[in-house]
């Protein structure tokens, strides 16, 4: 056995809290080990030509790289053996930066520890066994979830790349929170105008399928060959047959539906189509608040149908699709006002959220664009703008910026300077948060042209007087309190999590943070990838983002789907587990445990035992730690090689 | 029968002695037994925090020991100001051990930190009831709508209050709306009354409690209802210097809601001590009547 160890500096990274040349010295001296050196970077090009020259000169036949997480690295030193003519399994990482310079400051003992750190890949590396990768076919089909301007544009760069696909919505029509907005900042451009072609094009691709009032029920495969099975839900309406002419909606006597769209600004039908530009514009009932259902008795849209399409016994439908690839843009929620008692928890009528000004900004939305406050219908002549409503606030649990209320409130208060021009209106902010390109000159151009009067502080208490509502607040650069009479408050209410973004992860075997925002394979490298190979991320679901930001990581997904699935085949990952079928007693509790549904039973020479389907796989070895017998053991991370690293460890 | 450890704190031997005995007729009719810890002594109340951590700390807890040792685990007091004290106590015994060290040593005999510190209402609200609460009522008093005012520590902070919203309490509105009572909308329910600034800051306090009286009568109220002394004290006993300083003509009566409850009772004003409110309800009380003819009444109103 000949072993090489290199030991990298990182820059300071290691070499400022480690010893390396000593734990070079002291590797040295470890059975089997032929060569050890410190560099400054060893994943650098230079550092990389070490290792091969090491291996040719030394005649080393496994390499063991004392660096960085094998997260950030592996990948890249296994390439690097494998040029030198190596199996690229004969080669471990010891984690000496994440898991021991970066979090002890004291040299000595991070010395101590980075040796025992590398005595243990070098007693695994030892026992480590030549693997090779097998290679599958691929589905050449895309699975986009949420279409919002995120999926939309990851759905459409896919498709127009040649690859079928597929896009399920949860709400009845495409378009996403953008299809709310009025005008978009910072250019003002109408927010549906847009995105209405983007839409159009959607529904008209012939590469691409779209399950619209649908969600994800179940996802089981792998990489390059999932199974989806999507829950078409009950809209009572036959869409293939329902022509989106709203008579049915007209009709409808069951009138204070509440609205998704509009965010409850206004009541709507029991039987509606969303907004006069939606995609499919098709008609759905919502049963809670039809008389059909609730009373049993009406049909009035069944009645005067005239394509005969109401089907009030519909049931939800399961449709299942193939896919090799997993596009995640489920976008995100809005806190729920509720939260905030101080603003009066939804209490008043005049306090509404950010999105509800924009509906009534809108003129499609209830009010035809005229603002009206909802208490009364008067038009505001004060209105003021609360720009963190529950966003930076760790007392309810948002400890993070949302990244685009300080940009929409500018562009409201602009807006409101224009539907109103004898208007006045009040910014409350903590920072203004600007950073995009054009961003800053609108926000001065709010308080400069417009007349917006910023206070910098935060509001303590919104409260009704008469007809006002009283806003009290700190101004922090006067140092003084201020009330502002209102007749209307807009809050720039927190973006959080999408509700339903947790169970969504769990189907799609992903990662979300302590926020619930989906968690990037690296926030700087791998920024649409997640760690499950074959899905990836676009838009706000992985975190607050706006329009352009959002466009850019669904065309940058789009990219990652199309080069994947550019192969016509792709290569397996060999470090899964296998059963040893003389020493399996086909007690199937690994069959229970496997998360993947990768292992299932099967009969060898008229015994049970289990079987591991090699392309489900995913290597997380959770079958081997319930195996009562030892019989199934995950390559590359078997009994022994794990106990070598243990014995080591206990023999110092 | 329910039984609480009752500390009645020094307000209510004195200017809030109608809090108390409101609350033990309130008590009395819904079947607690409240007993006195013997030998209590001071809580320390707002000058001992204001000067010495660990004093304040040892004058809450000598309090906390002896309920401990009588074997409670609940004391009941209705005095914000005495129920903080214990919950401060207590919060910072039970997540400090060196505090929790530094005080024992300081005591007689220590305390070993099993004793929650309950204010009358969330005694009310969460052991009893709302259920409960509204049996005992015999008598409806029409034309009485109350603001219910929480004043600043009953459930502040958050996390060692842990009680009702910190924002927006409602226990005292869903009481007072169990006995019948009408319960306005009080934008104020938190407003700072001026609490003990009215000795060397008496202008501020008035200003104060000029704004939390006049949104009241703007919520369109005709009384308010508070659970703390220094609350009453400051916007009843008050009142008539807010009109003159301020050029007002307020005349809002400010009850205790315990003594609003006793009324619903059936209990005299005598009885529920308001002949010890200086801005007087009389006119409120006159016309309370026995429930069972509230529906007839509202019939006869219905048909003229």
């Amino acid at each position: 056995m000949r072993v090489g160890v290199f030991i990298c500096h990182c820059g300071n990274n290691i070499a400022g809290t480690v010893d390396v040349a000593r734990v070079a010295e002291e590797t040295r001296k470890l059975p089997g080990v032929v060569y050890a050196t410190d560099y400054v970077y060893t994943c650098s090009e230079p550092g990389q030509n070490e290792i091969k020259k090491a291996i040719t000169e030394q005649g080393l036949n496994r390499v063991v790289v004392a660096a960085c997480s094998p997260r950030m690295h592996e990948v890249t030193f296994r390439r690097t053996v494998e040029k030198a003519g190596l199996n690229r399994y004969f080669f471990e990482m010891a984690n000496i930066r994440e898991h021991c310079s970066w979090i002890g400051e004291d040299k000595e003992e991070n010395t101590a520890k980075a040796i025992e750190a590398v005595r243990m890949a070098v007693a695994k590396v030892i026992l480590d066994k030549p693997l090779h990768s097998s290679s599958f076919p691929v589905k050449k089909r895309v699975l986009v979830i949420g279409a919002g301007v995120a999926g939309m544009q990851a759905a459409l760069d896919c498709a127009d790349g040649g690859l079928e696909t597929v896009i399920v919505e949860k709400s009845p029509s495409v378009g996403g929170m953008m299809a709310r907005l009025d005008k978009t900042f910072p250019t003002i451009d109408c927010s549906i105008c847009i995105l209405g072609p983007k839409m159009v094009d959607v529904a008209q691709h012939e590469l691409i399928t779209l399950h619209a009032y649908s969600e994800i029920e179940d996802i089981k495969g792998y990489v390059g060959n999932y199974t989806v099975n999507i829950r078409k839900k009950a809209t009572y309406v036959d869409w293939t047959k329902c022509t989106g002419c709203g008579e049915c909606m007209e009709k409808c006597p069951g009138k204070n539906a509440y609205d998704y769209f509009n965010y409850g600004v206004a009541p709507t039908k029991a039987m509606n189509i969303p907004f006069p530009q939606a995609i499919p514009k098709k008609a759905k009932i919502d049963r809670q608040y039809c008389r059909q259902f609730t009373k049993g008795k009406c049909g009035v849209c069944a009645k005067v149908c005239p394509t005969k399409a109401i089907d009030y016994e519909m049931e939800d439908r399961i449709v299942t699709e193939e896919v090799g690839a997993i596009v995640v843009a489920s976008g995100y929620g809005l806190l729920d006002i509720e939260k905030l008692p101080e603003y009066g928890a939804g209490r008043y009528p005049d306090v509404i959220t950010g999105i509800q000004y924009e509906r009534l900004l809108n003129a499609s939305g209830p009010t035809q664009g005229h603002i009206q406050r909802p208490s009364d219908g008067v038009e505001p002549k004060t209105v003021v703008f609360v720009s963190c409503a529950g966003s930076r606030d760790k007392s309810i649990g948002v400890p993070y910026c949302s990244n685009f209320c300080c940009m929409y409130t500018a562009k409201q208060a602009i807006l409101t300077k224009d539907h109103i021009p004898d208007s006045r209106s009040y910014v409350f902010y903590m920072d203004v948060r600007a950073p995009g390109k054009g961003y800053d000159e609108f926000t001065r151009r709010a308080q400069e042209e417009y007349g917006v009067r910023y206070i910098r502080g935060r509001v303590s208490r919104i409260y009704p007087k008469g007809k006002k509502m009283v806003v009290k607040g700190a101004d922090t650069l006067l140092g003084a309190q201020v009330e502002v009479e209102a007749d209307l408050v807009v809050l720039a209410i927190a973006a959080i999590a999408a509700p339903g973004a947790a169970a969504l992860a769990e189907k799609l075997h992903i990662s979300y943070d302590t926020n619930g925002f989906y968690v990037e394979s690296h926030p700087k490298l791998r920024p649409v990838e997640t760690n499950t190979a074959g899905v990836f991320l676009a838009g706000a679901a992985q975190g607050p983002k706006d329009i352009p930001a959002s466009v850019g990581q669904g065309s940058a997904a789009a990219a990652k789907v199309l080069s994947l699935l550019s192969k016509d085949m792709i290569e397996s990952e060999p470090v899964i587990s296998t059963v040893n079928v003389s020493a399996c007693v086909g007690c199937m509790k690994c069959v229970k445990t496997c998360p993947f549904q990768a292992i299932e039973e099967t009969t060898v020479r008229g015994k049970k035992v289990a079987s591991v389907i090699e392309t489900v796989c995913a290597g997380c070895g959770v079958c081997t730690s319930t195996c009562p017998c030892g019989a199934i053991q995950l390559s590359h991370f078997t009994d022994n090689q794990l106990l070598a690293e243990v014995n080591t460890l206990c023999r110092m | 029968m329910k039984e609480y450890t009752y500390y009645q704190g020094c307000s209510l031997e004195g200017t809030a002695a109608a809090y108390d005995s409101s609350i033990r007729l309130v008590m009395k009719s819904l079947g607690v037994a409240l007993t006195e810890p013997p030998d209590w002594s001071c809580c320390g109340s707002t000058p001992a925090h204001a000067v010495d951590r660990l004093l304040a700390g040892a004058l809450a807890a000598r309090n906390l020991a002896i309920v401990e040792r009588m074997g409670s685990r609940t004391l009941l007091t209705p005095c914000p100001s005495c129920l903080s004290a214990f919950k401060k106590a207590q919060h910072a015994m039970a997540s400090d051990k060196t505090f929790k060290e530094e005080v024992n040593g300081l005591l007689d005999s220590p305390y070993d930190c099993t004793v929650t510190a309950k204010s009358a209402l969330q005694v009310l609200y969460e052991d009893i009831g709302t259920g409960e609460i509204a049996r005992p009522v015999t008598t409806a008093l029409p034309g009485l709508r109350v603001a219910p005012y929480y004043g600043c520590i009953l459930n502040r902070p958050p996390k060692i209050a842990a009680f009702d919203d910190p924002e927006n309490p409602v226990s005292m509105d869903r009481i007072l709306a169990a006995v019948g009572v009408d319960v306005a909308d009080f934008a104020f329910k938190l407003e700072c009354c001026g609490a003990a600034f009215g000795v060397p800051k008496k202008e501020m306090v008035l200003k104060l409690t000029a704004k939390v009286l006049s949104m009241a009568l703007d919520a369109g109220a005709n009384c308010i209802a508070v659970a703390c002394p220094l609350c009453q004290q400051n916007l009843d006993l008050r009142q008539s210097q807010v009109n003159k300083a301020l050029g007002q003509s307020f005349a809002i009566p400010v009850l205790y809601f315990s003594q609003i409850m006793a009324l619903t009772y059936g209990y005299t004003p005598q009885e529920a001590g308001l002949t010890k409110n200086i801005v007087g309800p009389g006119a409120l009380i006159a016309a309370r009547r026995p429930v069972e003819q509230q529906p007839v009444e509202q019939a006869r109103s219905a048909s003229e």
